[in-house]
């Protein structure tokens, strides 16, 4: 029983997360950029917009430029969110991959340097004036949402731990559709609830920053507007007032 | 209106960190708002006289077909996630220190209606994603606030996914046109642009004399008969440039430069009376309509006077809309010759002619200068110079060193592309908002006040119309001589020395002496 709600829970969050950002993606996709508007000095070929985007996502640059605290916690947390998943694979792959097993040590590391990041990020919504005035309550829940994923696992790791041979074998049974029952560690239960909702809220929620950075006109653009022409793919101002 | 009702001090908060952060002061600006436009006015430009009945209703169903034309609009509004990066970047807010005027406060203005009435979560939990109702004080807030952002993009720069605050801004005045709820100064200037030609309404024979005593004052200047030629079918090249620069100081002197250049240069060229104004306002209101109809005036002119080539004159805004827009809007521009970038800027028409040795300069004349460069935001971060990344930064100083012999840069954080606003852009350029113009000038004011402490600068050099304008309102006001804003083209007039020119006679003749002496 318990098996299976978990099973149809993970099954339907995966697909609100995926469906969801398909769609959001198809929109931004499909919808014109009319003008030229990159923030200049931009790149002016293909190869160097690909250039500045990977700077932009992969080492925040931009943010770099604005605030070395933010950046600091911010890129901390997300380069750690990415170890810790990729540590998270073993879970998942059947053999595990060298790679994530020679990430085996660091992905504890980068759980506790993703925790520190988290609780430093929140930290600044209570302390400092100007960013307490911009959060909201849903910037304030994701927050402790992430944080009690992190914290539920840690539970696992260093409190109660749960049987995770028997994890995986629910883990590949759901993705062969031949389930296996899932140990009923409270921990468990509550790390993985977590989880399904995150991917539930992920396509409705500010989260949408991680398509939405790859589609931003004045991050993608190359600067050639006097060498090519641009020619937006509908018609300037398709619907009179 | 809030027309300097306030106790700010320029001169005594004109001193300091340039970029200091301020203490937050909620609803210190939400009194400061331009005037109405009148309804005819609106409906000079095909808006509802007055706020229509409808207008909830409306606004929001023109939301959504702003959403569904713009990616930026719709991505900008989705991807924030409130991090904080641009909350210290907008000179509005740190001369006011109205947490309203931080980007990304301003932007969620707007971002909680379209949650509001776009998103799921907005329409079933409002409270969690901070979504609101569309009502009428939610309106004024939007007429306040989006009418204290100059589009300068400051913010763009630092933010880690490139939320242009200037595309949310357009939008919010897009929505509020469709409305009937205009802002007067700009939609005033964009119905003088369709009916007389430029933002000033200056008719083709005030031009022509204005032109004319121009003329006058360099011949007597320089003893040659330099031209400012309208209309000249035939010329090589159009010049477009912003009416400031027929009769305001020190944009003239700027134009008489420009003039001198291109007498210099042995090209032929010529101003026209239809398109006598680089400046698109149509861009501040977020009309593409009303931007394309500015646009397309000035392909007519250069088709009407067969000219090969388009050059722009020092106008920060213009220049954005040319350089970025204006094949999209009006090109092709397969009538002109295409062995030169179309548009070309003045700027980049004078350095090349440096690069070659074609411009003899007496940088002594400008030796009482003592000069620094106001990157103007709308050329840093919205255009490009030079065919190089950057090259809206170089040429100007490139230019500026190559005719003075004194320059200076302000601090690292105040230009190229983290320039700070002159507090006048984006269609703020009114009287009535004196109050926020001289608010927002505080950041460039303390920069400019640094250098002068430190290296004794007296002048600040900028190429845009806008920029100019508003600086020789706000200088004296912090202690500045009101003169001490130059155009960089008046630099370049002061120092030029024209084949034939009295000046060459002079400072050859100044040669033969010194050789004789030896």
């Amino acid at each position: 029983m318990l098996t299976a709600v978990v099973a149809v829970m993970l099954y339907a969050a995966g697909l609100v997360m995926m469906a969801g950002l398909g769609y959001r993606v198809w929109l931004y996709a499909r919808t014109p950029a009319p003008l030229k508007i990159p923030t200049m000095p931009a790149p002016m070929t293909q190869r160097g917009v690909v250039m500045r985007m990977f700077s932009e996502v992969v080492f925040f640059r931009s943010l770099f430029k604005g605030n070395k605290w933010i950046w600091l916690f911010g890129w901390v947390f997300h380069l750690a969110l990415a170890l810790v998943l990729m540590r998270h694979l073993r879970y998942f792959l059947q053999p595990v991959p060298e790679i994530v097993v020679l990430i085996q040590p660091l992905g504890v590391l980068a759980g506790l340097a993703m925790v520190a990041a988290l609780a430093a990020l929140w930290a600044r919504r209570f302390l400092v004036a100007r960013i307490r005035y911009i959060s909201g309550p849903s910037d304030h829940l994701m927050l402790a949402l992430l944080l009690a994923i992190g914290a539920s696992g840690f539970g696992m790791k260093f409190i109660a731990p749960t049987d995770i041979v028997a994890v995986k074998a629910f883990f590949l049974g759901l993705i062969y559709f031949d389930w296996q029952p899932l140990p009923a560690d409270p921990a468990l239960l509550i790390h993985l609830a977590l989880v399904a909702l995150l991917m539930f809220v992920f396509p409705f929620s500010k989260l949408l920053h991680a398509p939405g950075v790859f589609f931003s006109p004045t991050r993608n653009q190359v600067d050639d507007s006097r060498e090519r022409r641009h020619v937006p793919p509908v018609r300037l101002e398709t619907v009179p007032r | 209106m809030a027309v300097e009702q306030s106790n700010f001090d320029p001169v005594a908060r004109g001193r300091g960190d340039p970029v200091e952060m301020p203490t937050l002061a909620c609803g210190a600006m939400v009194g400061s708002k331009p005037y109405v436009a009148s309804p005819v006015h609106q409906q000079a430009l095909g808006f509802p006289g007055e706020l229509v009945e409808d207008w909830q209703e409306k606004a929001i169903a023109r939301l959504g077909q702003l959403l569904k034309e713009s990616r930026a609009l719709r991505v900008y509004l989705d991807a924030c996630v409130r991090c904080g990066a641009c909350t210290d970047k907008c000179h509005y807010f740190l001369g006011t220190g109205d947490p309203n005027n931080m980007p990304v406060a301003r932007q969620n203005l707007l971002r909680k209606v379209y949650r509001r009435y776009f998103t799921l979560s907005g329409r079933l939990f409002p409270w969690l994603v901070g979504a609101q109702d569309l009502t009428k004080d939610v309106l004024d807030e939007w007429y306040s606030y989006f009418h204290q952002c100059s589009q300068c993009r400051r913010c763009s720069v630092f933010c880690p996914y490139g939320i242009d605050t200037a595309e949310i801004s357009m939008a919010a005045r897009d929505i509020m046109d469709s409305i009937g709820l205009g802002q007067k100064y700009s939609n005033e200037i964009i119905g003088k642009v369709f009916s007389v030609g430029n933002n000033l309404g200056l008719n083709p024979k005030a031009l022509k004399a204005t032109l004319a005593g121009l003329e006058d004052d360099i011949e007597e200047d320089t003893g040659l008969p330099v031209r400012l030629p309208l209309d000249e079918k035939g010329a090589d090249i159009l010049l477009v440039t912003p009416s400031a620069d027929f009769f305001a100081s020190p944009h003239m002197e700027g134009l008489i430069g420009y003039a001198k250049v291109l007498h210099q240069s042995g090209i032929s060229w010529t101003l026209s009376t239809q398109a006598s104004e680089a400046a698109n306002f149509g861009m501040f209101v977020g009309s593409q309509e009303a931007m394309q109809k500015i646009a397309l005036r000035i392909r007519k002119a250069a088709q009407d006077l067969g000219v090969k080539r388009i050059v722009f004159g020092e106008c920060g805004h213009a220049w954005r809309v040319a350089y970025s827009f204006l094949d999209t809007l009006a090109g092709p521009f397969d009538f002109l010759d295409r062995n030169y970038p179309v548009p070309q800027h003045i700027c980049e028409f004078t350095y090349d002619l440096i690069e070659k040795g074609q411009l003899r300069f007496d940088k002594s004349k400008n030796d009482e200068v003592r000069l620094t460069f106001h990157d103007s935001c709308n050329v840093a971060r919205g255009s490009g110079m030079g065919g190089m990344p950057g090259g809206q930064f170089e040429i100007p100083r490139a230019i500026l060193r190559a005719v003075c012999n004194h320059f200076f840069d302000m601090a690292p954080e105040t230009i190229r592309e983290s320039t700070l606003c002159c507090g006048g852009g984006g269609g703020l350029l009114t009287d009535e908002l004196m109050d926020v113009r001289l608010k927002g000038a505080m950041p460039r004011m303390r920069a400019l006040r640094d250098v002068a402490d430190e290296h004794g600068v007296t002048h600040m050099a900028a190429i845009c119309a806008i920029c100019k304008a508003q600086f020789s309102k706000v200088l004296p006001r912090y202690g500045f001589e009101m003169d001490s804003i130059v155009s960089v083209h008046q630099m370049v007039s002061n120092a030029l020395v024209l084949t034939g020119s009295r000046q060459e006679a002079e400072l050859d003749g100044k040669g033969d002496a010194a050789l004789a002496e030896a």
